[in-house]
């Protein structure tokens, strides 16, 4: 087997009960368990987090930022979506 | 580890501030009050969509409809939010639809109130909308760690739904006698339903001590209603309206105004079904789902579709 060959792995850590799992970066593995493991040994060795999640790279289906003027187009235009969008008077505009 | 030493982990973690991870350990009865409230709340974003839903066609101008729809799109994505994240504690999306429209699932009752007018709008996104975001705000302490982040998400994205239902109601008190007498009309209608919406009396409401010990709730209804009540008598005040609760009165010593009576009659006759349009909100969203069945039905046989198209290559 060529080490090469084994499958990408994206590797998330929280590093903190509450937190979103965040993206640290990723690793070769045979399967998922390995991945697991091969994280923890790479990715927390100074107690980085409190959950590891591994997914396949294959898996991940992912957007490119080339086509990113269409793809968000329909809602760069909208500024009314935001709060700061309407002025209030001073005396209500703590809401 | 056995039972025990489990239920410790966990009350210890609830003591000490730590969330609690959709893969940890829980109490039966902790799970089962997140998925009733946790659903509740998706419910809620989703039927609330139809009152306002109501007014997008006839939105007085583009802007306003923009507004509109953008507004109820936030809602909808709310309750995805929601739903799943209600799912990460094992119920499936399918269950939850089906208590909802077996009416064994509740929602917010106000959104049994019908949206008559176009200052309706105004008064649900500043009243209701405001109501909504002072108990999220207060949700984004919950322990259970999945719903206090959609609860942080869902606030951010909140904060436009009310500045522009003020900002409506303040549009219509500056036009004629007759737009601020329709802004009157709404606040009138709106200001007691929006009060019911933090839920009974804590002396009275079942399911509250126990969520308040799992730090599931953070606050209890009554002080989340009088922050809503003080923040409001301003706003009122601002816009030159009649404060529709004839006993509101400032309390020095407490630091807070003094309220009327809420007319709890019609708070339960509307929890149990019996609102103006309890019938008529479930009824749209089983048609709705119903009539939605064949774009899922192609969904799903182009998917397959696609799979044996590439099993074949
Ligand atoms: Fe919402
Ligand atoms: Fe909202």
């Amino acid at each position: 087997m060529i080490k090469e060959h084994l499958d990408l792995y994206e590797v998330f850590i929280r590093g903190k009960r509450g937190l979103d799992h965040k993206h640290v970066g990723s690793l070769h593995a045979e399967d998922p368990e390995q991945a697991l493991e091969y994280a923890r040994d790479i990715y927390t060795r100074r107690g980085e987090g409190v959950s590891i999640w591994v997914v396949r790279s294959r898996d991940i289906t992912a957007s490119q930022e080339d086509d990113s003027e269409a793809f968000y187009d329909p809602s760069n235009d909208k500024p009314y979506r935001l709060a700061t969008y309407y002025r209030l008077p001073d005396e209500v505009n703590n809401m | 580890m056995t039972e025990d030493e489990l239920e410790q982990a966990f009350y210890r973690r609830i003591e000490n501030e730590e969330k609690i991870e959709p893969k940890d350990w829980m109490p039966e009865g902790y799970r089962q009050n997140l998925i009733r409230q946790i659903s509740q709340h998706a419910h809620s974003e989703v039927i609330g969509m139809q009152p306002e839903g109501n007014w997008i066609t006839r939105a007085p101008s583009l802007r306003r409809k923009a507004i509109l729809l953008a507004k109820v799109q936030d809602e909808g994505g709310h309750g995805l939010y929601l739903y799943s994240t209600a799912e990460t504690l094992g119920i499936s999306r399918a269950e939850m639809i089906e208590a909802l429209q077996s009416c064994k699932a509740k929602y917010a009752s106000i959104f049994n109130y019908p949206a008559q007018t176009w200052a309706d709008v105004g008064a649900i996104g500043w009243l209701v909308d405001g109501a909504a975001i002072v108990n999220q705000v207060s949700l984004q302490r919950t322990s259970y760690g999945p719903y206090s982040r959609s609860m942080i998400r869902i606030c951010k994205e909140e904060s436009f739904h009310q500045r522009q239902g003020y900002e409506l109601m303040l549009t219509l008190c500056r036009g004629t006698e007759e737009q601020k007498a329709m802004a009157q009309d709404a606040l009138n209608r709106f200001y007691w339903p929006a009060l019911m919406m933090f839920g009974p009396h804590d002396s009275e409401s079942a399911h509250s001590a126990k969520s308040m010990q799992w730090k599931i709730k953070r606050e209890s209804n009554d002080d989340l209603r009088q922050k809503f009540i003080d923040q409001t008598v301003p706003q009122i005040e601002f816009l030159g309206l009649e404060h529709p609760d004839k006993d509101i009165r400032w309390n020095e010593e407490r630091g807070h105004y003094d309220h009327g009576e809420i007319d709890w009659d019609e708070f339960y006759r509307v929890i149990s079904g019996n609102g103006p349009c309890n019938r008529q909100r479930i009824q749209h969203h089983i048609r709705v789902h119903e009539e939605g069945a064949w774009v899922r039905d192609a969904m799903s046989a182009y998917q397959q579709k696609k799979r044996q198209r590439a099993q074949a290559a």
